[in-house]
Order: C-alpha cells, then structure tokens, then sequence
C-alpha cells in the first residue's frame, strides 16, 4: 500500500461569474490520503463540492490554495500534468458524452492512440480492457446500438486501455436501469480486486457506497465523515440531517435497533439485514 | 372513464433498412382520468418511444391513440392542439431553456397557445408556485439559476400549458435524495390539486413505488405488467427476470417470506416493512407467552 493521492488542506474557487461577483470558495480545506489499491466511495449532496474535488485528482481543476499530490507529483506542476492524467483516469456521468468512435474497439483505442503507444501493444491492450469489462465480444459492434450500462463499461475500458493505477467515477450510473447499474458496479469491484486499481466512486447511490472498503462524505466542501462503510452508515440521524439517505436495509435495522431490539448497531446489505431479523425471530 | 386509450399500437424505427427495430409490438391499455401513473421498464424496452406517441410526436405504424374518445390522428393538422392536451418534460429538460428570463421561459407555451396577457401572467404564476420557484427568481435569466432550478424552471413551462395529462421523463435523475424528494412531492401535491393525470418514468422503484397509483411494466416492446404498485412489487422475481429490481425493502420481505417468515411481500415502504417485522416479533413474543 502507501499513499497515492494526497490532499493538503485544498481551498478551491471557480472564477468569478458574468456579473463579476466574487464566488464563495467551493472545496474549503479538505485534508484527504487515498492509498494504493484502496476503493474510496464519495458521497455527498448536490453542490457539496464532490464531483469539485473529483476534477482535482487528475489536474482538471487546480487548487486556489493547498495541494493535491499523485504519486509524489504536484497537480500544480505544469511538467507533470501529463504523467498524472495517465495515472488517474476519469468517467463522467453520461456515456453518450465519453465516446468517440464508431466501432467499440476503436472508441477504446482512441486514449492509447493519442499516448503514442505502438499498434501492437495497442491491439493487446484493447482486448484485455474490453475483457476485463465483459464486452470483449461486442469489440466491432457500433457504440450507439448498446444499452447505457453497455457504453459505460466501454468508456470504463477506454480509461482501463491506458493502463492508470486509479479510476476516478464521477456518477458513472446515475443514467442507467438497474441492470446497467449492477453491471458497471460488478465491473468496478473486479477492477479494483483482481487488477488492483484503486478507484474513487462519486454517487449519490448509498447502496453502491456500501461497497467500497471507505466511504468519505462531503458537505460544504469539506470531509465530514470518513470511515468504513459500517461506521458511517452506523449515522443515520446525521447522515439524514446532510441531506444524504441511507440504504433501506440500514435503515430498517436502525428503527428496530431504536425499539430497543438486540440487532447490529449498523447494517450496510440486504442480506445481514435478513440475518438480523432472522436472529430476532428465532425461538 | 379512460383519459388516453392506446390500441394495439406498434411502431417499428427504420424500416426497410438493415437497421429496421420494432419498438413497440401491438400495445394495448387504457389511462384512467386523475391517475398518477408510473411507468417502468429496462433501457430499449420502449418507454421513451411510448411516451413521444401519446403526445403525438411520433405516429404509430399500426393501431390508434384515443385522448377523451378522440383518434389524436383523425386531423393530422391539428396535432398541436394534443401536445397542448398531453405535456411531456423530456429527460435533462434544463438544456431546453432559452429565454432571456425565467418569466418569459415559463410564458412560452402559454403565449403559443394565444392566451391573453393576464391568463398567461396567471398560469406562469400558477406554475411557479407548484414547482416551488420562489417569485424573485422569475425576472433572473434562466442560465442564472442553480441546477435544481432550472429543472424546476423548465418543469413549470410545459405545466403552465396546463395539460390534462402531464408526462415526466426521469424529472428526478441526477438531483440528490433530498432534491429529488422535495421535487417528487410538489409533483404529487400538483397532482393532487389540479386533479389531472401524470405518467412518471423513472428507474428508481423506490420512488415509483412510493409516488404511483398503478405501473406500467414495459419488456422488450410489450406492456407486460398493469397493476397497483403492491400487486406489481410482489412480483419481483419477474421484474429481476426483466432486467428490473424491487425496492430493497420489498426485496428484503420478499426474501424473509422465502424463509417462511409470513410478512407481506407487498411492502414498499421502509416504514411498511417495519410494522410487517413488528407484527412478526410480536406474534412470536405472544406465543413464547403461551407456552
């Protein structure tokens, strides 16, 4: 392990609007260390400044003041700038905004071509991102004929393509049906188990929060909570109050650990939640 | 008495081309007046196409749309006149805006349908109020406006048409639990006091669950499911079949129902599943009494 991505004490704000009024500071000092290999969920209202502090770990966004260190290079330093964004890779929101090819395979080429790494590599690399995602055998179909879980795990292997050791997803299924959601999800763990890449999940989906190993939550652009799953989920009055949900498995548990019943004071999936109830209901 | 009556309806994109899909595949049901109806299905199951032919922005191939008892194709000329009756907020409708003002944003649907100033100055009022946009935002330009306002200013311009039926493409997606709770109730506080009929699609089952008097089921082009949304949730083994899920709290009774725990299977909310777990403890606390 070690850290890979560390903040220190970043203060950000976006240029002053049309009518030259100065804006407030929208990231006001977030200290934070992602280490090697960790999957971090972030989490956070509308304007909490998540998807902000997303854009400033692959030198999007710059910071006003502090700094953001990947891999012992500053995001400030212009000579660098290049060697982190092949570092940390980045998947927005909308698919249909990410891709630019006519065929899948080319679409996932595009990144390593504009790296200038040789046609062969290129070839192998394409066929392992798109096996690594399960879409290997849709490699010469047209992108716009798939579903929206379908093109995501295509942008997901255009960023795999170029070989970064972090994955930055800013909402990457906020567009999708269940089943697409499930998919990238799956996709995303994989990634991060077996490849070892370490991922930074933004979402408001609390039910895909509870599957990273630490779960940071923003508000008012700073780190409010910061803890395993189970510790932060364990805060539903103040997760609630932070204009934040929490999965309903949680929540049940949490009304019948507040009737005074014997369950776990947190529970994060559907299946410990059944454990718990089970537990009551044995004679 | 059925506000929009669809029968056996299909529609089929490209055809005669290589690229030839069938989007709907002879679709029949009826809409009741004053219902909020929500409308679920996988990506490509034929929502979307559904939707644009109710207002009458696509012709079906086959079959016909009734709106009050009425063909919306008997004169193709007038078809204006049934995307007045039916209004339709697309998905993202924030990109849409494009007046100078929020006021005049509002305004242009009401101004295209050649109402008066004041009746035009009323319903952006009227439009405003529901949405929740507070009245010194309406002479800010749109573009001014923070995200969850410009969808709220863009919802208020297709109700300030005030249509009989209005139809919502994912109003909800992209804001977070909280913003998407407060624009789901003044939707069905609108419902409510307007008395007209609302469709929702949406891929959130926990908020359709919550917000429907029934659901529709789209698959593959068919509508597979028309029912209340208990009758619909209970049977999650066939939505997860078709791509969909049930609420987690459905999930979880359905699952303790599958331990042979007796809890109602058609709890959707987290609430509704408490008092089934409730019932269960106190039924078991009754018979260790008995013994």
């Amino acid at each position: 392990m070690g850290d890979f991505i560390t903040v220190k004490d970043l203060y950000f704000k976006y240029e002053e609007n049309e009518d030259g009024q100065e804006s407030d500071f929208a990231l006001k000092g977030i200290d934070l260390t992602v280490s090697r290999g960790e999957f971090v969920a972030v989490v956070g209202h509308n304007g909490s400044g998540k998807s902000t502090l997303a854009k400033h770990f692959n030198a999007i966004y710059l910071p006003t003041t502090g700094d953001v260190i990947v891999d012992g290079m500053n995001t400030k330093d212009d000579d660098h700038v290049f060697d982190i964004r092949k570092k940390v890779g980045l998947v927005l929101q909308n698919p249909d905004n990410q891709i630019v090819a006519g065929v899948v395979e080319e679409d996932v080429a595009f990144g390593c071509e504009n790296l200038g790494v040789p046609p062969k590599e290129i070839r192998k690399r394409v066929d392992d991102a798109l096996k690594a995602v399960d879409m290997y055998e849709y490699r010469l179909h047209s992108p716009d004929k798939l579903s929206g879980g379908q093109k995501q795990r295509v942008a997901i292997a255009g960023i795999i393509a170029m070989e970064p050791e972090c994955i930055v997803l800013d909402e990457p299924t906020a567009m999708l049906d269940p089943r697409g959601r499930d998919e990238v999800m799956s996709t995303i763990t994989r990634l991060n188990r077996e490849n070892g890449i370490t991922i930074i999940l933004i979402t408001h989906y609390m039910e895909e929060a509870v599957l990273a190993g630490r779960v940071v939550m923003i508000d008012s652009g700073k780190v409010f909570l910061d803890g395993t799953p189970g510790e932060v989920f364990s805060k539903v009055e103040l997760l609630k109050q932070h204009r934040l949900d929490v999965p309903q498995a949680t929540e049940l548990n949490y009304k019948l650990k507040g009737c005074g019943f014997d369950v776990p004071d947190s529970v994060l999936t559907e299946d410990e939640c059944i454990e718990a109830i089970m537990k009551l209901l044995k004679v | 008495m059925s506000v929009i009556k669809v029968e056996n309806i299909s529609l089929t994109y490209g055809k005669g081309t290589s690229f030839c899909k069938t989007a709907l595949d002879d679709v029949s049901f009826e809409i009741e007046e004053g219902e909020f109806l929500g409308i679920i299905g996988h990506t490509g199951s034929g929502k979307s196409t559904l939707v644009q032919l109710l207002n009458g922005l696509l012709k079906p191939d086959q079959g016909r749309i009734l709106l009050n008892g009425r063909d919306i194709w008997e004169k193709p000329k007038q078809i204006r006149e049934v995307r007045f009756k039916v209004g339709m907020v697309f998905q993202y409708p924030e990109y849409q805006l494009f007046e100078e003002t929020v006021r005049k944003d509002i305004a242009y649907g009401p101004k295209n349908m050649k109402l008066s100033e004041d009746e035009i100055d009323k319903k952006v009022t009227e439009a405003a109020r529901f949405t929740g946009l507070r009245p010194e935002l309406l002479d800010k330009s749109p573009f001014d406006l923070s995200g969850g306002e410009k969808r709220r200013a863009a919802i208020a311009g297709v109700i300030a048409m005030d249509p009989d039926v209005l139809i919502l493409d994912e109003p909800a997606a992209g804001l977070d639990p909280l913003g998407r709770d407060a624009l789901l109730s003044q939707i069905k506080d609108y419902h409510d006091t307007r008395k007209n009929t609302v469709l929702l699609v949406s891929h959130s089952m926990e908020d359709i669950a919550r917000i429907s008097d029934r659901i529709l089921v789209m698959n593959k082009g068919k509508n597979v499911m028309l029912d209340s949304a208990k009758a619909v949730f209970s049977r999650g083994r066939e939505l997860e079949a078709m791509g969909l899920r049930v609420p987690q709290i459905t999930r979880i009774m359905m699952l303790l129902r599958e331990k042979g725990i007796p809890v109602d299977t058609g709890a959707l909310t987290v609430e509704q599943g408490f008092s089934e777990v409730l019932g269960c403890l106190s039924q078991k606390h009754a018979a260790v009494k008995d013994q």
